[in-house]
């Protein structure tokens, strides 16, 4: 017994020292917690104030500065005006740009456009930048985001800042509506949000622009719903047009959205 | 065991099956893959207080261990039970035995701690669950019916091992073990495939909607470096688990037999270890390279970002895995009469593995406030900052693994006195292999490291293994040469050794077990707040990435957890053994 509790005292205190050490031998970093979207009033913003919109999406949201720093990552981006005459003439060149800035957005929502000598994905013979497309993945920026950016980019590098600050900020709002909005539980208020009744008619309530959902649940089952809720072009009904109903409401609609809907469309009976 | 081992498999099999085929005729007669669900907190059952994350965790990484333990016991066991039938020794056979008995308690609860698993994620994370359980349907049904050939397998495995003996019997057996160990291994290939995809997604588009392609998805980027590193670590982790529960019972041992019994037991799982243990380092850079190459966001947040300062942690830990492994074999050369002529070396070899070890410890970028960024002078240390980088870790972690291979070689050859007539020579050459070796793998750190520019600082990686691959293999091949027909200098005194040395396997078992807890960690942390990276968002509570104190408080919680039920799966076995004639209790039978 005695063998066993020292053991069992030995592996405790060995636990105890790798803990002890992560908790108080090193220092206790706070990671940034996820993202959130901002809400940006571009309206009333100043060039200035988009520039350093810019700087610290370019610092922050964007990661770029994982990268873009002195450890050689990738290419310091400070001279690009100067280069850039020559960059487009290269041959490597894929683009279409003609300018700063449309360089600049091509090369951020297309990155293999042009490589720098050196700084490609390992085996692609600088065919292929490590550099991912911030429009879309992890770092998602918003249109407008993106024009901050470069907007930034072009005033760091000495040039003249030609990008317009976005008066539509539509696609942004749009974006921090479905981000922050929380799940809707009651069908009829989810029928209502996604305009349901502006086509289909339901008891005797609605539009003739789509089927009638009356008695959906009696002819169509729950998979062949979820599909025409997914892809509704997949299955046209008999005396209907194609392309008459939004394809994104597996996008704009939470999962539990969807299974909202669908249970009140079977139960239509 | 051998009941509730069976009600498990079909109480998994009873949950998954109805699950996935109802799965995959919704998505057979829908014929289209739901692009990945968009998520909100209110997403996320909240369940009697539980914190979904911790209990999944615990609950993955306690079900890690076990399957990592006993995916591994059975490969050594079959290795040492092919190694007994060439030597014809059957200590070698019950050895064997002896290590697939503590696998199979372990065994249950492996298949327990995989239904808690299953149960905690699809209740706390039932949209996740769905979405890969969409993707992954074939997988987890073939995934299923592997764990009833494995179960099978082992069962025949273990309970007739002492049936299946002799000729043509032995060779059944040895198929059994072939099968147990071909289930097992395909069971780890299915399972790494899952969490692969979550980390580097494959086979769906930019949406998360499935292209209907089940080997893309499984044949993801970082699939094969994922199982090319467990396959190894895992064995590694079994023998050190071996070497722990022969060490446990060198200490209770009842008289010189057993301990000598024991010792040589814990010196097998011991050997065992170190062999996994070498390469391990090189497999696990290749991930991390791999990594690097799939996503330079992902490379540059597990190397450079906020898990910069668990390396130093890891450091720590494999520090203590190459120290630990080589005091064990230090403290093991007294079994030898003849190992005095070795002795004198063992300081400077510990000098270097500790030299090496401060080198692989000594951070470079650091997230540093301004009151330290000035009393530093700059962002790296002005002397040991150079040391930070990571050719001079490479190097470092080179010299220690050949360094460790030397202390082995120093053991084996500690009670053989060479008979062959070049012996000199042989030595000559030895010493030379490792002095050009060494200043090879120096001389490819330094230039590569100070002397070219960012670009190629890490190109001396493969040329400096290669030299490290090169110097082992051709000075153990040597050796064995120098040392055929050699002279014992004494029969070796199996349990001469000191209590301490158990006290380093114990070391070792539980460093291994913290370690695989933190780099478990790091490789799920890395997706940061994503569940599936770049296509399907955590947006539960718990989606921010917890601090490496808080990390290290779970997996010790889940470390205590998984030591207090390896105690109990060493208990069990050695119950099992146990028996008690109760005087007057039973009905004396009539003759």
């Amino acid at each position: 017994m005695r063998q066993f509790l020292t053991v069992v005292a030995f592996t405790l205190l060995t636990i105890g020292f790798f803990a002890a050490y992560s908790n108080y031998g090193i220092p206790q970093i706070e990671p940034a917690p996820p993202p959130k979207e901002e809400k940006l009033d571009l309206a009333a913003m100043s060039p200035e104030q988009f520039i350093a919109l810019g700087e610290r999406i370019f610092n922050g949201k964007g990661t770029c500065t994982l990268c873009h720093n002195e450890l050689g990552r990738a290419p310091m981006l400070g001279n690009l005006a100067d280069i850039l005459p020559e960059r487009l003439k290269d041959p490597r060149y894929k683009g279409a740009a003609e300018d700063l800035e449309a360089y600049l957005i091509e090369s951020l929502i297309e990155p293999s456009a042009f490589v720098v000598a050196g700084f490609g994905k390992k085996g692609s013979n600088d065919a292929e930048s490590p550099m991912p497309n911030v429009a879309g993945g992890s770092i998602g920026l918003a249109e407008a985001e993106v024009a901050a950016v470069v907007a930034y980019l072009q005033d760091s590098s000495g040039a003249e800042v030609t990008v317009e600050i976005p008066t539509d900020a539509d696609a942004v709002e749009a974006e921090e509506e479905a981000e922050e909005r929380e799940a809707i539980t009651e069908p009829d208020l989810l029928m209502a949000k996604f305009t349901c009744p502006a086509c289909h008619k339901i008891n005797g309530q609605g539009g003739d622009v789509g089927p009638e959902l009356s008695k959906i649940g009696a002819s169509r089952d729950r998979a062949y719903l979820r599909r025409a809720l997914l892809d509704p072009n997949g299955d046209i009904a008999e005396g209907f047009e194609a392309d008459m109903m939004p394809d994104d409401l597996g996008e704009q609609m939470f999962v539990t959205e969807l299974e909202v809907l669908l249970d009140f469309l079977t139960a239509l009976k | 065991m051998n009941r509730s081992g069976l009600i498990i498999c079909l109480a998994i099999a009873a949950v998954v099956f109805p699950g996935l085929t109802a799965l995959a005729q919704e998505v057979a007669v829908a014929g289209a893959y739901a692009p990945a669900p968009k998520l909100t907190t209110a997403d996320y059952p909240t369940i009697a207080g539980v914190n979904s994350r911790i209990a999944v965790w615990i609950f993955a990484q306690l079900h890690l261990w076990f399957a990592a333990f006993v995916l591994a016991v059975p490969i050594f066991v079959f290795i040492i039970e092919v190694i007994g039938m060439r030597t014809r020794d059957k200590r070698y056979d019950d050895m064997a035995y002896e290590f697939i008995k503590v696998a199979i308690t372990a065994y249950s609860l492996t298949a327990i701690l995989g239904g808690m698993l299953l149960f905690s994620l699809i209740l706390f994370y039932p949209h996740l669950f769905n979405y890969l359980a969409t993707i992954f349907t074939e997988s987890m049904f073939y995934y299923a019916v592997l764990f009833f050939v494995e179960s099978a397998a082992l069962y025949i495995y273990y309970y007739g091992w002492h049936w299946l003996q002799g000729g043509f019997k032995k060779w059944v057996h040895l198929t059994l073990g072939l099968i147990l160990n071909a289930a097992g291994t395909t069971l780890m290939l299915l399972a790494n495939a899952w969490l692969t995809f979550m980390m580097s997604p494959a086979g769906v588009d930019g949406a998360g909607v499935f292209s209907g392609d089940a080997w893309a998805a499984i044949h993801n980027f970082l699939w094969n470096p994922i199982n090319i590193h467990r396959f190894v670590a895992n064995i590694a982790y079994g023998g050190s688990i071996v070497g722990a529960y022969a060490a446990f019972k060198f200490l209770t041992a009842n008289g010189p037999s057993e301990r000598a019994h024991y010792d040589w037991m814990g010196y097998n799982a011991n050997f065992i270890a170190i062999c996994a243990l070498l390469p391990l380092p090189f497999a696990g850079y290749y991930l991390a390279a791999e990594i690097y190459t799939y996503s330079q966001q992902l490379g540059i947040t597990l190397m450079g970002g906020i898990f910069a300062w668990l390396f130093i942690i890891q450091a720590v830990l494999i520090g203590t895995l190459f120290l630990s492994a080589n005091y064990y074999l230090w403290c093991g050369m007294g079994r030898s009469d003849g190992a005095k002529r070795y002795t004198k070396y063992i300081k400077y070899i510990a000098v270097v593995l500790v030299g090496a070890f401060l080198v692989w410890f000594t951070p470079h970028t650091l997230v540093l406030t301004n009151e330290e960024l000035k009393a530093l002078g700059g962002p790296h240390h002005k002397i040991l900052g150079p040391l930070g980088i990571m050719p001079a870790k490479n190097t470092a972690v080179n010299v220690m693994i050949l360094f460790t291979a030397l202390s082995f070689m120093f053991y084996r050859r500690a009670n053989k006195i060479a008979t062959v007539g070049w012996v000199n020579a042989g030595n000559a050459i030895q010493v030379a292999l490792f002095t050009a070796g060494i200043a090879n793998i120096l001389f490819l750190g330094i230039y590569h490291g100070y002397f070219t520019n960012t670009v190629y600082k890490v190109a001396a990686s493969i040329p400096q293994v290669l030299t490290t691959v090169i110097v082992i293999v051709g000075s153990i091949t040597l050796d064995s040469f120098i040392y055929r027909g050699s002279r014992e200098v004494a029969p070796l005194h199996w349990g001469r050794i000191p209590a301490r040395a158990q006290y380093a396997l114990f070391l070792l078992a539980v460093s291994f077990t913290w370690l695989m807890g933190l780099m478990g960690y790091i490789r799920s942390g890395i997706r940061q707040h994503w569940h599936v990276v770049d296509i399907m968002r955590d947006a539960s509570a718990d989606a921010f990435t917890p601090t490496l104190g808080y990390a290290a408080n779970v997996v010790s919680v889940a470390a205590i957890l998984f030591m207090a039920m390896v105690i109990f799966v060493f208990w069990i076995a050695q119950v099992s053994g146990n028996k008690t004639l109760p005087a007057g209790y039973w009905k004396e039978q009539p003759p």
